[in-house]
């Protein structure tokens, strides 16, 4: 089970969508996925294709920068961060 | 007792703009839509649904939705996309709604329509098979910033035919609901050399009157035009205005000769820092200026193609957003005008309803 961490911009867009969730998930890819079956449409706004993220969207395991193929280990920490851009 | 609402589009997020019909005193809500940048936010009088094209930096395009004026909100982006390998999708502004659906233009370029009140949406033309269309997303045939499909303008008795503004390109028509199209841009001015004299017209606002299907008027960024015949034919009608460039048009709801439009300098921006709308009674034959209640002195204000709307009652009243944030409001047809709200963010679209 991964320990997904959210941006605050992501829980207005989806009814009861908190900032923590857990997810059992193999993979990055997996866990977006697993929250896009929960609330549907929440992989459009992180991803920009099947293979990417989108530009400002960046994802973290265990602290370390990840992508969507990035493997999860159980009790694994997903940070996905909305970067700082614009103004 | 009738609301006259105007729908606000910013840079960070929808306000609504509330008043009676006498359209006096005004009340401001907002910011909605999570403040995310708003390109086109339109009223569907059928439904009584709002609905708000939007992007945000972070998490991509879609359209926002709200069934009760703007209490509670929904956003979908469901059919919101080009294939997979294919051309990528932006963004989505121009949102038009006529015969039941709703139209939505997208950059890059081309329209997707929902049929369940933008809960869900499909692609329904990219506009292939027009002059140079191969090479339209290529970067270095673009026009700088965008190319888009920002606006299309439906016709009010044929689901089946509408009007498509595609940025640096010009003006397509089709009359089988985008299964073919036809360019409509004879009698437009480029300065700038045309490899092929059909397309390459910077168009930046069509409008029609809503008294005559035939009658368009449109604001370039080399003049204003007019089209008597369905846009099959152009004529230059700038003479008169102060200058040739600008965005925003809007159509009198009760006479067919009379427009406004909104000259910019070249910096985009209303000339000599003096804020003006110019008016038009005879379709382009003479122009007259309305500043009466606008600011006179270092207004250099600057307004977008979406930012003009006219009412449809017995006196229309007539209203735009600037890109710095004020939206004024006039409730005579222009001939005076009060600022109705003052500190917005940049405002990208200014659209009205009068609702019962």
């Amino acid at each position: 089970m991964a320990d997904v961490h959210l941006p605050g911009t992501l829980p207005p867009l989806f009814r009861d969508l908190p900032r923590r969730v857990d997810v059992d998930a193999a993979t990055v890819d997996e866990a977006i996925a697993r929250l896009d079956e929960r609330w549907p449409g929440l992989r459009d706004r992180l991803c920009a294709s099947r293979t990417e993220l989108r530009p400002h969207i960046h994802v973290y395991v265990d602290r370390e920068r990840a992508a969507l193929d990035t493997a999860l280990a159980a009790g694994s920490r997903l940070d996905v961060i909305a970067a700082i851009t614009g103004g | 007792m009738p609301l006259t609402v105007v729908l606000v589009g910013t840079r960070k997020g929808c306000f609504i703009l509330e008043s009676d019909t006498d359209r006096r005193d005004w009340k401001v809500r907002g910011p909605y839509c999570e403040g995310w940048p708003v390109y086109h936010a339109v009223h569907d009088a059928d439904s009584g649904a709002i609905y708000a094209a939007a992007a945000s930096e972070w998490h991509g395009a879609g359209v926002w939705r709200s069934t009760d004026l703007g209490e509670t909100w929904e956003l979908s982006s469901e059919g919101l996309a080009y294939d997979d390998g294919g051309q990528k999708l932006s963004k989505v502004s121009g949102l038009t709604v006529a015969h039941g659906r709703i139209l939505a233009g997208a950059e890059n370029a081309g329209i997707f329509e929902s049929r369940d009140g933008a809960k869900t949406w499909s692609l329904l033309s990219t506009l292939d098979g027009m002059p140079g269309r191969e090479n339209w997303n290529d970067p270095k045939n673009q026009p700088p910033g965008h190319l888009g499909l920002p606006a299309i303008l439906p016709h009010p008795d044929d689901a089946s035919r509408f009007w498509a503004v595609v940025q640096g390109i010009g003006i397509f028509e089709t009359t089988d609901d985008g299964a073919s199209w036809t360019p409509r841009n004879k009698g437009l001015r480029a300065d700038w050399p045309l490899e092929n004299p059909e397309v390459g017209y910077c168009v930046h606002k069509l409008v029609m009157s809503p008294l005559d299907t035939q009658r368009l008027y449109q604001q370039n960024h080399v003049g204003m035009h007019r089209s008597d015949d369905g846009g099959n034919q152009w004529v230059e009608i700038t003479e008169g205005l102060p200058s040739e460039f600008g965005f925003a048009a809007a159509t009198h709801p009760h006479d067919k000769e009379t427009f406004y439009v909104i000259p910019l300098d070249p910096s985009r921006v209303m000339p000599e820092g003096r804020a003006s709308v110019w008016r038009t009674r005879d379709a382009g034959s003479t122009w007259q200026r309305l500043d009466d209640g606008l600011p006179q002195r270092d207004a250099h204000l600057g307004v977008l193609r979406e930012g003009m709307a006219i009412d449809a009652l017995d006196v229309p009243g007539v209203y735009f957003g600037t890109s710095t944030g004020q939206v004024f409001a006039s409730a005579n047809e222009g001939d005076s005008w009060t600022e109705i709200a003052s500190y917005l963010p940049a405002i990208s679209s200014v659209e009205v309803a009068v609702i019962d």
